[in-house]
């Protein structure tokens, strides 16, 4: 046992470099929501869409479903955009909340990238997203048919998190009473 | 020129550092912006994440300085303020977490590394005592023997 001990010192740097190692595959930007397992809080905002109905946090029930924020100057936003109408063509339903937006811009967004959102609710003070806990967009909640938020995507949602994250708990959910 | 660089150091001590506490945000009872600046100093953006929405110019960040605000004049006390922000945002937003779970190895991990750096030193130079102070093991007759005859082949007394 003695004749070891001068090893312990490499023992203890290669536990440390370990947990480094652990963290470089960790984003400090992705923050687990404090909402997981509570109701979308209460919101009521305008239409994004001229002569629509806008969106409630009420509407967010009665089926799982994804309540995705997004905002016309948002990059990232556009790259993700592809991916939501290809959920809206599959059946999901995609509601949409425009973070710090203008509806106008919204709303010219919307007609020009293609439109996946069942209900869209403009949220031009950006405190409907606040209450959400939103930091930066696109941001995605996942929400059981109870109103209850499930999963939140910070960030884009990949082809690999709708894959292995999202769907398995959407399909989950839809099997849920 | 003695004048010119005290004035110069004069107006260097003056100047704090920046803030990004813009002039339409700050509250004109200056009791409700002291109270404002202290919470505002205490909560991080969580867009830069490395500093405080005071500190930051990113736009989430005053958004949340006219919130905080908000909450103040509604008659909210500071932690009912934190609190709010914590619900939204997690104690991630503290920018002195509080002990949890999640924290406990931050906030304990430098002690037990002093202890286990204190159990070493301690180990050692007991060791190192031990070494000086302690007697040796008496010869056998086999070792004695052969001493007496190095002693002898060489002439020794």
């Amino acid at each position: 046992m003695r004749r070891f001990l001068f090893l312990m010192p490499v023992l203890a740097f290669m536990l440390v470099a370990a947990a480094f190692l652990a963290g470089l595959g960790r984003d400090p930007s992705r923050l687990p929501s404090t909402l997981i397992g509570k109701p979308v809080p209460a919101f009521n905002l305008p239409p994004v869409r001229a002569g629509d109905v806008g969106l409630k946090s009420q509407d967010l029930s009665g089926r799982p479903m994804l309540l995705n924020v997004f905002a016309s100057w948002c990059a990232t936003c556009h790259i993700e955009h592809p991916l939501l109408l290809q959920l809206k063509a599959m059946g999901i339903t995609v509601e949409g909340l425009d973070w710090k937006d203008e509806a106008a811009d919204g709303a010219r967004y919307l007609s020009e990238s293609g439109d996946p959102y069942t209900l869209a609710g403009n949220d031009r003070t950006g405190r409907a997203g606040i209450d959400l806990g939103v930091a930066a967009v696109p941001e995605t909640f996942v929400v059981d048919r109870h109103g209850r938020v499930r999963y939140k995507q910070v960030g884009a949602i990949e082809p690999d998190d709708w894959e292995k994250k999202i769907k398995p708990l959407m399909d989950r959910l839809a099997a849920e009473s | 020129m003695k004048r010119v660089v005290g004035l110069v150091l004069a107006l260097a001590l003056l100047a704090g550092p920046a803030r990004a506490v813009l002039p339409q945000e700050q509250l004109s009872d200056p009791k409700l912006e002291a109270r404002a600046r202290h919470i505002g100093s205490e909560l991080r953006c969580v867009v830069c994440q490395n500093q405080s929405i005071d500190d930051s110019e990113a736009l989430l960040a005053g958004d949340l300085r006219v919130l905080l605000r908000e909450r103040l004049m509604a008659g909210d006390t500071d932690q009912q303020v934190i609190d709010y922000m914590v619900a939204r945002y997690g104690t991630f937003v503290l920018l002195k977490p509080p002990f949890d779970a999640q924290t406990a190895a931050l906030w304990l991990g430098p002690f037990l590394a002093l202890a286990l750096g204190g159990i070493g030193v301690g180990v050692y130079l007991r060791q190192r005592k031990s070494a000086f102070t302690q007697t040796p093991d008496p010869l056998t007759t086999a070792e004695q023997e052969r001493l007496n005859q190095l002693f002898e082949a060489n002439d020794l007394p």
